[in-house]
């Protein structure tokens, strides 16, 4: 079992839904997020051409924030989802200093804190918030180890990418181009 | 030995401490577990009930969600919903904070001081509504019941407009006319004999062809449309997009027309041109439907690819090719009539050859292109009858607008300030979810006519401008907090919707509903607000339908079959259009009759003058106006507008990005807050930018005051459409000052 | 032109705009940490090389700052956690890739240590100390007894602990600036030299002194060595590493870099030191403050810089 998420970046808008979404879901408090839009644009006016992704936790195979966690409160349960205990967690950041997306944030509890592919839901067979709220359905999400799943079937048939591949973390977010 | 002995006791002791150490800790784990549990148990619904947003105009039905103490926890679309199938826009998902806002009005205010200066006490219900009801009726007394307007965008103008009806006034207006798709209305009325209500009953999702000239689907958040736009980018759709600003839609589009500001008639008139001189267009169905072609032919004969590349600067074989592209879709294609239509005047016109395009292609009620939305229709309580009202603002204008089919917001704004040729003037204004200060163009207009007024009473859920301004204000509840009237339609299927509260309504606020029954009450017009709670009105509605409040509570949303199965027009039918010729006139008679012209004619707009840019507006689709700006939850997504700009122009101007810089129009107007730069390459070098909604000059808003600039602010020339009154706001140019400015606050 | 933007208002404290999760903690402690484990190695390797009392100074009092410089090291470490009241959670878990765990550890074991190497030397300080109950004069006894094996653990130890700050830091790959495995020797270095700085101040006894300060020099060199690689490597290598070293040369961190770390800790006192050994008379405690300000310095910049240092956006 291997989740993993897909974002069709030819069909996000950047309306942000999924930010606001997985606030109200998760609890995540005013002026903190675990998932963000960024907008790319390439080129001089008028030949210009646009990227835009939802993106969040990648999940990564090789997490580096799993690995520098000295409490193991930052682990990996199964279906490869990264999850932070609180209760475990001294608050050091250095899971913060060592994603190389950013993806992470103190939590004002002290704990730290980041998306968790909405564990809560797909443990009860709903999708992550995010994949649910998304007026575009630009966002797939499912198990990479099935090969009629959603996202395993988007995979095949289009072109996709990941950020930073480079940095080694092997990340299970994909971007669809 | 001592030592051993001693060594021997040491380790015991250590070693027990840590087997109580760690059988403690398995306890404690044990217990955090525990609590972790809870903190994750998010999943399983808990109490529920049904809703449809507010927060736009599109009304998307969904459930709120609780916690368990009861507080209001999220809200998710409702599956059968038509308009939102079950996913909430970013605006409707961060509703809750509408809620949640610790800034909103709590209590009625009454002002202390003059117009202006802001200065209010605190007041009971009873005393401000009879505060109301009796300047009503001194006015009514001295100058006549139609001497008081309603300005109104939401849901409480039923109640206010049912309340002004009564009591014999029919001055009612939204904004979202005169300002927004007003031209468009009467544009489409003249041609297929119909408006395009809201929402718009396009058929994106079945398209092969969408052309968005004025639209920026996906900055708007129509969410229907934009749920629709993504599905037929699945299906291959070509989209055109025709903005100067490389808009999110630009960037999904085949072609993209980077076409100069306000020539877009030019384009549309060329692209007719193409389709009847290459003979694209739709012959069964142009000759069968359409009244007038010859005429257009003729009209249109010198509106070539040329001609239009010299106005529009888009090069002759991309007009050629796009309108190909649109013919080869038909009648599966859209040229999308886009909403906000007030530009430079002329656009009712412009909104015409849209509408003759459409025609054209033959997309007018054909899968792909419009179809035929169904309203279901509520049963009305029987009341009696309102009276006659003796004078409509149609009598301030005579002769005037006379296609305009719903009141004018402005037009009842420039008939409160008085003038010598007109005998009677507005005299009060009842203000209901506008902030016209930021709505109307002209401020200095609308707050002059304010000044004029007897009695200005405006009820909102935030302090916006417009109370700032207000004699009374009135707290109104958030639609999470109450009942409204059950959302009809319109839709592919006939389809309702139950708004019903969620929580209590907070602090002093109340629901619309009870605001103007309790006014009624007052002004003695209790016979036409028979049921004391709302809920037994809409009881009665269900039941005459055969549902039930009850029922509705349940389900939230009821879908009904169509009365007939006419979705599309079907081969064979003879379709009757509303029109003075019965048939779609692509030669508009009733424009004739009027003395406009029957076929849309190309005008030159002015440009802006040497350091100036012209000022485009538009918005983002985690805001809905000036109306969401402070809530805390969108307020995190964008907590202020920036001013894109072009590099060249940023080089000539050596501004840097992020700088902030003040805004000054073509009239001497500049904005009260500086606006922070953004340099991109979206934008044309003879324009420049930004989101409307921002610059709040209320510092009752704590976050959201002086933040961004206010567009609204800058439009000070008015370009009036002759043909329905509409006000064009695009043709506003601004430069740069890049010291502090010196203007007062002038809220 | 590339535009590339969070449109969705990201703004989570501590992490943007730019990454500042760690303040001045982190620094002070790397430097205490850094500066203890110079004099612990300093003392051990004396002592096991039988120079106890050649230089007496640096093998025993010197190490009387430790225990000092250790505790306050900890709670600097305490006030920076975030979530403090779950400290103890280090001490459940040995986790072997987490260069924080190794260090949680290394610290439990040395700090100890630090404490019972003082005491054994406690007469240095206080020559009618008595340790009063029986069970601590056996301790004493005891300790003595395996004071080479101590020595040991302290050298080991010590190391560990001056070395593993820059691993700690150097494998935090998604900060280009700290991703050079030469950070690990440069703090260690680093943390000798100012060691061997505190030694120099505290001695009384001129040849001690001189040889502390033929140390240090050593030690200055080496660090001006890894400094120089480190650059060449960030320069050489990929976008993200020369932009990390961009910070140093034209950007923020470049005066704070170059004047207090370079300038003030590194070169002006092996200037000053050079001199001394020509036989110009300059006391002898300024070059030594100048390293361990140097020493200090040092930690900030890289702190602060390294967070300044990223991959995207």
């Amino acid at each position: 079992m291997r989740y993993a998420m897909a974002v069709d970046t030819k069909k996000c808008v950047g309306c942000s839904d999924c930010v606001v979404a997985c606030q109200t879901e998760n609890n995540v408090p005013i002026g903190y997020c675990r998932d963000w839009v960024v907008e790319v644009t390439d080129g001089t006016y008028p030949q210009l051409e646009m990227e835009i992704r939802s993106e969040r936790c990648n999940h990564c195979a090789n997490a580096p924030c799993v690995r520098c966690c000295p409490t193991g409160a930052s682990h990996i349960v199964e279906g490869g989802i990264v999850l932070v205990t609180p209760t475990e967690c001294i608050g050091c950041g250095a899971c913060i200093a060592s994603c190389p997306y950013d993806a992470r944030y103190p939590h004002p509890k002290g704990y730290v804190d980041k998306c968790t592919f909405c564990e809560h839901r797909i443990k009860n067979g709903m999708s992550p918030s995010c994949v649910e709220v998304c007026p575009t359905k630009c966002l797939y999400f499912g198990d990479l180890d099935d090969p009629n799943s959603n996202v395993s079937n988007v995979l095949r048939l289009r072109k996709y990418k990941t950020l930073i591949p480079e940095a080694g973390t092997d990340p299970q977010l994909f971007f669809l181009i | 030995m001592a030592n051993r002995r001693e060594f021997i006791k040491i380790s015991l002791y250590g070693a027990g401490i840590l087997a109580a150490g760690a059988g403690t800790y398995k306890v404690i784990k044990a217990l955090s577990k525990e609590e972790e549990e809870e903190i994750k148990k998010l999943a399983i619904d808990l109490k529920r009930t049904p809703t449809y947003c507010e927060v736009c105009f599109w009304k998307c039905a969904g459930w709120v969600y609780k916690n368990p103490d009861g507080s209001i926890w999220k809200i998710i679309g409702n599956e059968d919903d038509q308009n939102c199938n079950g996913r909430l826009c970013p605006r409707g998902t961060g509703g809750i904070g509408m809620y949640y806002d610790g800034d909103r009005l709590k209590t009625p205010l009454i002002r202390t001081e003059a117009r202006g200066k802001q200065v209010f006490r605190e007041a009971s219900w009873d005393e401000a509504l009879t505060y109301i009801s009796e300047k009503m009726q001194k006015i009514a007394k001295e100058h006549g019941p139609e001497c008081i307007a309603l300005f109104t965008h939401g849901s409480g103008g039923k109640y206010f407009g049912d309340l002004l009806k009564a009591f014999g006034s029919t001055n009612i207006a939204a904004p979202s006319y005169a300002q927004c798709r007003g031209p468009r209305e009467v544009g489409f009325m003249a041609t297929f004999g119909e408006g395009l209500e809201s929402p718009e009953p396009t058929d994106i999702r079945d398209t092969k062809c969408l052309v968005l000239i004025g639209s920026h689907i996906g900055e708007n958040m129509h969410n229907g449309q934009v749920q629709e736009m993504s599905d037929a980018i699945d299906k291959g759709a070509v989209i055109i997009t025709v903005d100067p600003r490389f808009s999110t839609a630009a960037g999904k589009s085949k072609y993209w027309l980077p076409i100069k500001p306000a020539t877009d008639m030019a384009l549309l008139l060329s692209w007719i041109h193409i389709i009847i001189s290459e003979e694209l267009y739709d012959k069964n169905y142009v000759e069968k439907h359409t009244y007038g072609f010859d005429q257009l032919k003729e009209a249109v004969k010198s509106y070539t690819p040329e001609w239009a590349y010299g106005i529009t600067t888009i090069k002759p074989d991309i007009i050629r090719k796009t309108a190909k592209e649109m013919a080869d879709a038909s009648p599966a294609v859209i040229v999308h009539p886009g909403r906000h239509v007030t530009w430079y005047g002329d656009d009712t016109q412009r909104s015409r050859a849209i509408a003759i395009l459409n025609a054209l292609l033959g997309s007018w009620g054909r899968r792909g292109g419009f179809f035929r939305p169904e309203t279901f229709e509520m049963p009305t309580y029987p009341h009696p009858d309102f009276p006659e009202p003796v004078r409509t603002w149609r009598d301030a204008f005579p002769g005037k607008y006379v296609l305009a089919d719903l009141a004018l917001a402005n037009g009842i704004c420039d008939a409160t300030i008085p003038v010598t040729t007109r005998d009677c003037s507005f005299k009060g204004w009842i203000v209901n979810g506008t902030n016209l200060i930021e709505t109307l163009p002209n401020q200095k207009q609308t707050i002059e006519a304010i000044q004029n007024l007897d009695l200005l009473a405006v009820v909102d859920t935030m302090p916006m401008e417009i109370t700032g301004w207000a004699d009374v204000i009135l707290p109104e509840c958030t639609y999470l907090e109450r009942y409204d009237s059950i959302r009809t339609g319109p839709a592919r299927t006939p389809q309702i919707a139950l708004r019903m509260p969620a929580v209590e309504p907070s602090n002093n606020s109340k629901p619309a509903y009870w605001i103007a029954r309790q006014l009624a009450l007052k002004l003695g017009l209790e016979k036409y607000f028979p049921h004391e709670n709302l809920e037994d009105l809409l009881d009665w509605q269900l039941k005459e339908t055969g549902s039930s409040l009850e029922e509705m509570k349940r389900i939230g949303v009821k879908t009904f079959p169509r009365s007939a199965d006419d979705l599309y027009f079907s081969d064979d039918e003879e379709v009757e259009f509303y029109t003075n010729t019965g048939k779609i006139e692509l030669y508009s008679t009733s424009f004739l009759n009027e003395g406009f012209d029957p076929v849309p004619t190309y005008t030159a707009h002015p440009e802006p003058p040497e350091g100036f840019y012209r000022l485009i507006y538009g918005r983002a689709p985690m805001h809905t106006f000036s109306r969401t700006s402070n809530n805390p939850y969108l307020f995190d997504l964008m907590d202020e507008n920036l001013l894109w700009v072009n590099p060249k122009v940023a080089k000539q101007w050596y501004l840097k990005n992020g700088q902030e810089v003040f805004l000054e129009n073509q009239d001497g107007v500049r904005s009260q807050f500086p606006i922070k730069v953004r340099i991109t390459e979206r934008i044309r070098w003879d324009s420049v930018y930004m989101v409307h909604g921002f610059g709040h000059a209320d510092k009752k808003l704590s976050r959201t005051y002086g933040r961004g600039a206010s567009d609204a602010k800058l439009i000070t020339n008015v370009m009036l459409d002759p043909i329905m009154g509409g006000t064009g706001m695009r043709g506003n140019f601004v430069t740069f000052i890049l010291d502090k400015a010196e203007t007062e606050v002038a809220s | 032109m590339r535009e590339e933007i969070i449109v969705s208002g990201r703004m989570n404290a501590m992490v943007d705009p730019n990454l500042h999760i760690w303040h001045w903690q982190i620094p002070l402690y790397l430097f205490l940490g850094g500066m203890a484990a110079g004099i612990l190695c300093i003392a051990a390797l004396y002592f096991i090389r039988g120079r106890e009392n050649d230089y007496r100074t640096a093998v025993r009092i010197t190490p009387f700052l430790t225990p000092v410089l250790l505790v306050l090291g900890l709670l600097a470490l305490l006030i920076d956690l975030r979530h403090k009241l779950y400290f103890w959670q280090l001490y459940t878990n040995i986790r072997l890739q987490s260069p924080m765990s190794w260090g949680a550890w290394t610290l439990m074991v040395i700090t100890p240590v630090s404490f019972i190497w003082c005491a054994l030397h406690i007469r240095d300080l206080f020559p009618n100390w008595d340790w009063k109950y029986n069970w601590l004069k056996a301790i004493e006894t005891f300790f003595n007894k395996y004071k080479k094996a101590l020595a040991w653990v302290m050298l080991i130890y010590g190391l560990i602990l001056g070395i593993y700050t820059g691993i700690l830091l150097s494998a935090f790959n998604a900060r280009p600036l700290w991703n050079t495995s030469i950070l690990g020797p440069l703090f260690l270095a680093s943390g000798l030299s100012a060691g061997a700085a505190a030694t120099l101040i505290m001695s009384k006894n001129k040849e001690e002194r001189k040889q502390f300060a033929r140390i240090d020099l050593v030690i200055i060199g080496i660090e001006l060595f890894l400094i120089v690689h480190m650059f060449m490597g960030f320069l050489a290598s990929t976008q993200v590493q020369i932009d990390a070293a961009r910070l140093f040369l034209g950007g923020p961190y470049t005066t704070i870099f170059w004047v207090f770390v370079i300038m003030l800790g590194l070169l002006l006192p092996a200037i000053l030191e050079i001199l001394e050994l020509r036989k110009y008379h300059i006391p002898a405690i300024i070059p030594a403050i100048m390293v361990i300000f140097g020493s200090l310095m040092l930690r900030f910049v890289i702190v602060y810089a390294g967070q300044a240092s990223r991959w995207l956006y």
